[in-house]
């Protein structure tokens, strides 16, 4: 039934002889409301219904009709929906009638709160149950919105705490595809990457989501999401990231090329301040990226910045801070001053 | 029959009925019904947004909001979404924020602090989160509502702000923002809300600030504003979300530089700088104890009032922080972005195309706030007008306190008020 024939074919609630003995409870604005609403009069009157059966905590058949009439007149209402669980679970109803409600529900509102919430406990409930279901629902969201953040949420839920893991990788892989700067299928990708019970965690995988994140760059140097990817898959290791040669050659590649040099430097000096060597090759791409006025003298990492603040004028104040905190030296290179320097003073001795 | 060319006079007028036919099918999808439960909201997006024009309301009408805002004050604590509604920490935020900036004794006295406080450990979550509501979601929203109003009532103590700290680092992600709950997407809306929580509860060191740094400012587009999310498009009201995030790093330098290395590694100038830094912060700690002592006499039997400070004071602290660092986006552009294309007569919107909406006009003012008074030195001064955009005396705004998001005088009476209970 849709909403229009639901309007015709309404009873009023003091018309209903099931409902003859409730007083239904006016709502307390007061004399002078402030933000005042011009409530329809079915609404009136079904919230006027709703609060005599709230303030009395009747948890009947009659009250959970109720609250599915409040739902649809206004599905924001977190109050009727908490109430609606209570009632729900008073009564011991089968909750996978209560997941094809939800679902008549959610079509026009995919972004409530309530909804999404009502969802996730339903899951819950519903057990191993519900996984396939849930998985799919989400991914119908997604092929309207495939950045839909309470669907997302909704879904890394489900796989954390019910399973469905096998085919999530490639989901990812399907939505970037896509489109390659969906930022939240490149978030997904993290989560599997790290979470999957099925996949062996980060350090596994790492070299294959390093192969197919610096392929993804070669193909759009100027998204922004792969090289964000590419700094997670280091996160807890800098180590391997300075010694990773595919990142290096990746870097070499776009700064020699007519593409946006933007992310490639950025990525280049986060590099230099974690002690990496350039090669030759690319200490000679900065420097013909290296403006005339930048002094020779300079250290790498504040020629770095110096391009960044041309290459990218509208973050001209965060690449000057860089340039003001930036280590001069790499921390090797520092590591190997202060041992020879002990070693001097050591001989003094 | 021949097919109709498309001439200019056709495209002219089929443009302009589109552009008609938006704005009818925007104005008819809001159905009425859904502002039932956030009209305390709608209170604070338009009071806060009024207070910032540096207007005021009559008396009538404020004893209006207060008499209806006390009706959506739930008798255990707590404020919902309207008269005879569960009470909910996002409507509780905007009532207590909304009384505030009406400011009087009238309404800082009908917020009921000891049951407000009950509920807090109610919404309480063994994760250390909270949950919006009882039976409610539990995310980083719901952590910095209750922090806020905890905070700035002045009914902070440790049991409410355990693992507050570690539940909001858990939510930062690898690319440097934070999200809503572990593991989704690093967003402008849940990166101000822990970032403001973990300044309040003093663990903000906690998180990678280098990371958060190098992720917000990439989120100022080509068009000045700023975007939610990587890859996203722009919309006014992260203005504020974004813009504030920006401005409180800017007096965030010395736990910055600390993560940095800085103060450790780099000969000894900055080890000066970094002492004589440190020496101001303790001073501005003895200077927030000495404050309270003067407006709040201590009375009879009362223990000394410096121990509480300490946790109920840091929103008071940190804004009498020096901002020590330049604003690291471009905050004229910014400013461009809000008075240019989000502002329409009479209002502001996510961005052109979209229709002007109460709460983008407070969030929007808001993120104007932020970007004028970026470059400010002391947190009482005016704007200099080169960083103002436009007209400066038909442009500048009033000042905000960037935890809260209350005008800044409105907070500092508050503070009076509530030190002393």
């Amino acid at each position: 039934m849709d909403s229009s024939e639901e309007k015709r074919t309404r009873i009023p609630f003091k018309e209903r002889p099931d409902w003859a003995d409730v007083k239904p409870v006016p709502q307390d604005d007061g004399p002078c409301p402030v933000v005042p609403i011009a409530y329809t009069e079915d609404f009136s009157e079904t919230m006027d219904y709703f609060r005599a059966i709230y303030l009395a905590n009747e948890r009947s058949p009659r009250a959970l009709q109720l609250t599915a009439e409040a739902i649809q007149l206004n599905p924001g209402n977190y109050t009727v929906w908490q109430f609606r669980r209570v009632v729900l679970e008073a009564l011991g109803v089968d909750l996978h009638e209560e997941l094809k409600f939800v679902d008549r529900i959610a079509g026009e509102n995919t972004k409530n709160y309530q909804i999404w919430h009502h969802r996730r406990w339903l899951a819950e409930k519903l057990g191993a149950d519900a996984v396939t279901n849930e998985l799919e629902f989400t991914k119908k969201i997604f092929s309207q919105d495939a950045k839909n953040y309470h669907a997302w949420s909704h879904r890394q839920w489900v796989l954390q705490a019910l399973g469905g893991w096998e085919d999530e990788l490639a989901y990812c892989q399907q939505l970037l595809e896509d489109d390659i700067y969906n930022n939240s299928a490149w978030n997904q990708r993290y989560f599997v990457v790290t979470r999957s019970p099925l996949l062996g965690g980060l350090a596994a995988m790492r070299e294959s989501e390093v192969n197919y994140t610096v392929q993804a760059i070669r193909a759009s140097p100027e998204n922004e999401s792969p090289w964000r990817y590419l700094r997670g898959l280091h996160k807890n290791d800098t180590q391997s990231l300075v010694e990773d040669s595919q990142v290096a050659s990746v870097i070499l590649d776009v700064l020699t090329s007519n593409n946006s040099h933007v992310h490639a430097l950025s990525f280049l000096l986060d590099l230099l301040c974690h002690g990496f060597e350039p090669s030759q090759e690319l200490k000679s791409a900065v420097d013909v990226l290296t403006p005339q006025s930048c002094s020779p003298d300079l250290a790498l990492t504040k020629r770095v910045c110096s391009i960044l603040e041309l290459a990218d004028p509208m973050r001209v104040k965060y690449w000057n801070w860089r340039k003001s905190t930036v280590p001069v030296q790499s921390a090797t290179c520092q590591n190997t001053d202060r041992l020879a320097d002990l070693c001097a003073r050591m001989s003094d001795l | 029959m021949e097919s109709r060319r498309v001439t200019k006079t056709l495209e002219d007028q089929w443009m302009v009925e589109r552009q008609v036919r938006e704005i009818y099918d925007y104005f008819y999808s809001i159905p009425p019904n859904s502002q039932s439960v956030i009209r305390p909201w709608l209170c604070y997006w338009i009071l806060h947004s009024i207070t910032l024009l540096g207007e005021s309301v009559d008396a009538g009408l404020e004893n209006d909001a207060i008499d209806f805002l006390t009706r959506c004050q739930d008798k255990n604590g707590a404020y919902g979404g309207g008269p005879g509604q569960m009470p909910h920490l996002a409507t509780t935020y905007a009532a207590v924020n909304s009384l505030i900036t009406l400011g009087s004794p009238k309404a800082l006295s009908s917020i009921n602090r000891e049951k407000l406080h009950a509920f807090l450990l109610r919404m309480k979550d063994p994760s250390g989160g909270f949950r919006m509501h009882d039976g409610g979601e539990l995310d980083v929203r719901a952590c910095y509502t209750a922090i806020s109003v905890a905070s700035i009532l002045n009914i902070v103590d440790d049991e409410l702000i355990h693992g507050v700290g570690s539940f909001i680092l858990s939510c930062q992600t690898y690319e440097g923002g934070i999200a809503g709950e572990p593991g989704a997407e690093a967003h402008g809306g849940y990166t101000f809300c822990g970032l403001a929580a973990m300044i309040l509860i003093n663990e903000v060191n906690r998180l990678d600030l280098p990371r958060l740094i190098d992720w917000v400012v990439f989120r100022q587009g080509v068009e000045g504003g700023f975007q939610g999310r990587t890859n996203k498009l722009v919309d006014g009201c992260y203005s504020f979300w974004q813009g504030a995030v920006a401005f409180l790093i800017q007096r965030l330098n010395l736990v910055v530089h600390e993560q940095l290395g800085l103060s450790n590694d780099l000969g000894t100038e900055s080890d000066d700088s970094s002492e004589s830094e440190l020496s101001a912060e303790e001073e501005h700690l003895e200077v927030t104890s000495s404050h309270v002592q003067e407006i709040c006499p201590p009375q009879e039997g009362q223990e000394n009032a410096s121990d509480t400070t300490k946790i109920a004071d840091t929103g008071y602290e940190f804004i009498n922080r020096p901002i020590a660092m330049q604003p690291l986006y471009d905050s004229m552009y910014l400013q461009q972005y809000v008075l240019l294309c989000s502002q329409v007569d009479g209002g502001f919107r996510d961005k052109p195309g979209k229709g002007r909406d109460h709460y983008h006009t407070c969030y929007c003012l808001s993120g104007l706030s932020i970007a004028q008074y970026s470059w400010t030195d002391e947190a009482d001064s005016p704007p200099l007008p080169r960083d103002v955009f436009g007209l400066y005396s038909r442009n500048l705004v009033e000042q905000i306190h960037p935890l809260f998001n209350v005008e800044l005088d409105r907070y500092y009476e508050a503070r009076k008020y509530f030190s002393c209970l």
